[in-house]
């Protein structure tokens, strides 16, 4: 530090405190993950082998998120069916031309 | 009764096996009959920090296969009575290490009386890293004042609360010491690291000591002597500082600002 630091006003962005914020909010999210209930990866896992009878879906296709709001927890399921799936039960071959992300909520 | 603490922090590079060696060292030379471990399996290290590398006959491998004794793999340090170190294997990898050796091993180590047992974590929160803690009674968070070991902490203290051999009994937790490393308060003061407090506040585990930045840290390592041993050097005194406090003494955290500057000195640097 020499004459010139010394004369200058201390207050420069401060990116300490923004590794701060940063930290709290990352941190936050990944213990919400961590400390969710213990059902929830074998939950993800039934509902993607129910979908995967109907349409050949991958692991990371489908999202399973619990976040808790003021007074309630949202379960929240983001699917992604990918384009020109074929629906092993051949019943109903109008769904084959099932798009690409279906977002479903339970609340 | 032997209690066995591990170093570890999921982030490479931050000063496990540093650290490691001067708390063995700063326990051994308290009278504590200690040994340190080397988890690293593959990329072990711990020898050269202490060392002893040139004296590496048998290995962690060899002990949990059973090949050689723990009276043959134990290196007993030359500088410090009471201090033993058993170094990892470095032809083999992580996978050559099950619960059950590794539980054989900590018997093995319970019998001979050791006081201590010191488990140098590998970097990651693969196999080694929970082999590492897997025993463990207490737990030394080893992190850098920077955002990415601070989250790799945070991680490690979840797998810590839920894969340990505590956790998993349903024994009470493991005792968590927050040790930050590589502290530089001059620039904690220009706003450019995260300070102390912001670290324990963000991960939530008492402070265990501050170890600032020094270039001494560097020497000891070159010198294969553990920094502890340099008492004229300011790391080494934080980690004796660590040492009073892991055994219970209460002692007020130093190194958290800058040395009081002169007038002149602050106008000149």
């Amino acid at each position: 530090m020499g004459i010139f630091s010394f004369f200058r006003s201390r207050q420069e962005p401060r990116s300490a405190s923004l590794a701060k914020e940063r930290l709290q909010v990352l941190i936050a999210h990944e213990r919400s993950d961590r400390d969710g209930p213990d059902y929830l990866p074998m939950l993800k896992q039934d509902i993607l082998d129910v979908i995967k009878k109907y349409v050949a879906i991958g692991e990371d296709q489908v999202v399973v998120q619990l976040d808790s709001q003021e007074n309630c927890d949202v379960l929240e399921l983001n699917i992604t069916l990918p384009d020109g799936t074929e629906i092993s039960p051949k019943d109903d071959p109008k769904q084959s031309a099932a798009k690409t992300a279906k977002k479903s909520r339970v609340t | 009764m032997t209690k066995t603490i591990v170093v570890t922090s999921g982030k490479g590079g931050v000063g496990k096996t540093t650290t490691s060696a001067s708390i063995a060292t700063g326990l051994a030379s308290r009278g504590f009959k200690t040994v340190v471990i080397d988890f690293d399996v593959g990329l072990r290290n711990l020898d050269l920090i202490m060392g002893c590398e040139r004296r590496v006959v048998y290995d962690l491998v060899n002990l949990v296969n059973q090949e050689a004794s723990l009276h043959q793999t134990l290196i007993k340090d030359k500088r410090v009575e009471n201090l033993y170190i058993l170094p990892a294997s470095q032809t083999r990898d992580k996978d050559a290490l099950t619960i059950e050796g590794i539980a054989r091993v900590m018997h093995k180590l319970k019998k001979s009386e050791f006081d201590y047992i010191i488990c140098d974590s590998p970097a990651g929160i693969e196999k080694g890293a929970k082999m590492a803690l897997y025993f463990a009674d207490e737990a030394i968070i080893t992190t850098n004042p920077e955002v990415s070991s601070v989250r790799d902490s945070d991680r490690i203290l979840g797998i810590l609360q839920s894969e340990s051999r505590r956790a998993k009994m349903n024994d009470d937790p493991v005792k968590e010491h927050l040790l930050i490393t590589r502290y530089n308060p001059g620039r904690v003061q220009e706003g450019q690291m995260l300070s102390v407090d912001d670290i324990v506040e963000l991960l939530a585990i008492p402070l265990l000591g501050i170890i600032p930045e020094s270039p001494t840290v560097l020497d000891s390592s070159n010198a294969g002597k553990p920094v502890i041993l340099d008492q004229t050097s300011l790391a080494g005194q934080a980690y004796s500082d660590a040492i009073d406090r892991l055994l219970g003494e209460s002692k007020p955290h130093r190194f958290m600002e800058i040395e009081k500057k002169g007038f002149l000195k602050r106008l000149f640097g």
